[in-house]
């Protein structure tokens, strides 16, 4: 297999691990770290498709602007879950 | 084909989250995560073999071997309304505590504050 | 019990999902309205970026109703967290490294953010990643700092001055006997920075627009802050 393959195989896994991690953790501020490391899987799996306009917003908006507001959102209210 | 099955796991855990799970803030977590995939989804549908991104940046680049611009442009909408859809439940999720003081769905029964 | 319901749910919904991905083959040439957004774009509307003719341009009503949902939530969330506003901020400021640094990348940041709309139909970028950079920018002085503070009276006629000018670019065209947004400033040649007509015009306001929107969102929840 080529390494371009290899590289997407990888990407792949480790952005579901991140989404199963995220679901099943009971520390809210882990499960909000996860899904910002979905985001930025995702920016390199978009400038692998060949498409820059759309890995530029999704690096811009995903991982910095949606952290921040469930970051806030949870120190407003209980950190763990029950 | 790698990129079908990532997209669609992606969708199907977040389904997960927000079928299954009791506590307000991991129902909007799932939301989130259903929003990437489908993006995920849209774009690796518009992809071509041995094709480049398309901008006309050299005179040499021939309109044959670009991918498809159409669903780029969607995506870029879609991206940008998921934050502020985001943005707005959280802003309810923040409001239901501070009258609930807790987050359990079986637990706030009634309709009006 | 609910939780195997639902697996039960998903497996079959996962399955038919993938019975059509099957069909649809990965990589292939597909015909239809991109081939001609392709071939015609540099001709007709002389830029050189084909996803942002088509978000400007082509479909540039879509993007009319985008910028008034983006504003309608940001309304929203005003009018959501209203009862707890005006509460004085009591975080503590950073330590003495944060502070410097963040001063000194913070002009630098907002910068990026206005070279990344203005050049919008000549490379990646536009209008909207434009306007997230620069909040991210303010973000950072808003961690850094204890007494940075935005004015909300500027960023209120920042905003109602962007949209207005969107709306009155697109107007123009309507009073000039063709349709709405039209395109009516010369054309030029690609690649040039002043070219496409009113494509940059229209962008650099959706960029202010977007970035005070967001600056705006940002303030509202971090004010809630006890």
């Amino acid at each position: 297999m080529s390494w371009l393959a290899v590289l997407v195989l990888v990407l792949v896994v480790v952005q579901i691990i991140a989404a199963l991690f995220s679901v099943w953790q009971k520390d809210l501020l882990l499960a909000a770290l996860g899904t910002s490391a979905i985001s930025v899987v995702l920016s390199v799996l978009f400038y692998l498709l060949q498409a820059p306009d759309v890995a530029l917003t999704e690096a811009a908006i995903g991982v910095a602007l949606s952290t921040i507001i469930f970051v806030i959102a949870i120190k407003k209210t209980d950190r763990y879950e029950e | 084909m790698l990129y079908y099955i990532g997209a669609i796991s992606l969708i199907l855990i977040g389904m997960y989250a927000v079928l299954t799970k009791k506590n307000l803030l991991k129902i909007v977590i799932g939301l989130s995560i259903v929003d990437s995939g489908v993006n995920l989804l849209f774009i690796s549908v518009g992809y071509v073999k041995d094709a480049t991104a398309p901008i006309f940046s050299l005179p040499s680049l021939t309109a044959d071997k670009m991918v498809d611009p159409v669903p780029q442009a969607l995506v870029l909408t879609a991206i940008v309304i998921g934050l502020a859809t985001t943005a707005v439940a959280l802003g309810l999720v923040i409001r239901l505590y501070d009258h609930h003081k807790t987050l359990n769905i079986n637990k706030i029964r009634q309709l009006k504050w | 019990m609910r939780k195997a319901i639902a697996i039960l749910l998903l497996a079959i919904v996962g399955y038919y999902f993938i019975n059509v991905f099957i069909h649809m083959p990965f990589g292939e040439k597909r015909e239809g309205v991109g081939k001609y957004y392709l071939e015609n774009t540099v001709k007709e509307t002389g830029a050189a970026n084909v996803v942002t003719a088509i978000v400007v341009s082509y479909r540039g009503f879509d993007t009319l109703g985008e910028v008034t949902v983006l504003f309608l939530a940001a309304t929203g969330l005003g009018a959501i967290l209203f009862g707890k506003r005006g509460e004085k901020r009591r975080l503590q400021g950073a330590s003495v490294i944060v502070k410097t640094t963040s001063m000194m990348l913070y002009p630098m940041v907002v910068l990026l953010g206005a070279y990344v709309f203005v050049h919008g139909h000549l490379t990646p970028g536009g209008g909207f990643q434009g306007g997230a950079i620069i909040a991210t920018g303010v973000l950072l002085m808003f961690m850094s700092y204890r007494h940075f503070n935005v004015s909300h009276n500027a960023l209120t006629w920042i905003e109602s001055l962007a949209g207005l000018t969107f709306a009155t670019v697109g107007l123009i065209g309507l009073a000039l006997g063709t349709t709405f947004l039209q395109n009516f400033l010369p054309l030029g040649t690609p690649n040039d920075l002043v070219s496409a007509g009113i494509i940059p015009i229209i962008y650099i306001a959706v960029g202010f627009k977007v970035g005070a929107e967001l600056t705006g969102v940002l303030d509202n929840m971090l004010k809630t802050i006890r």
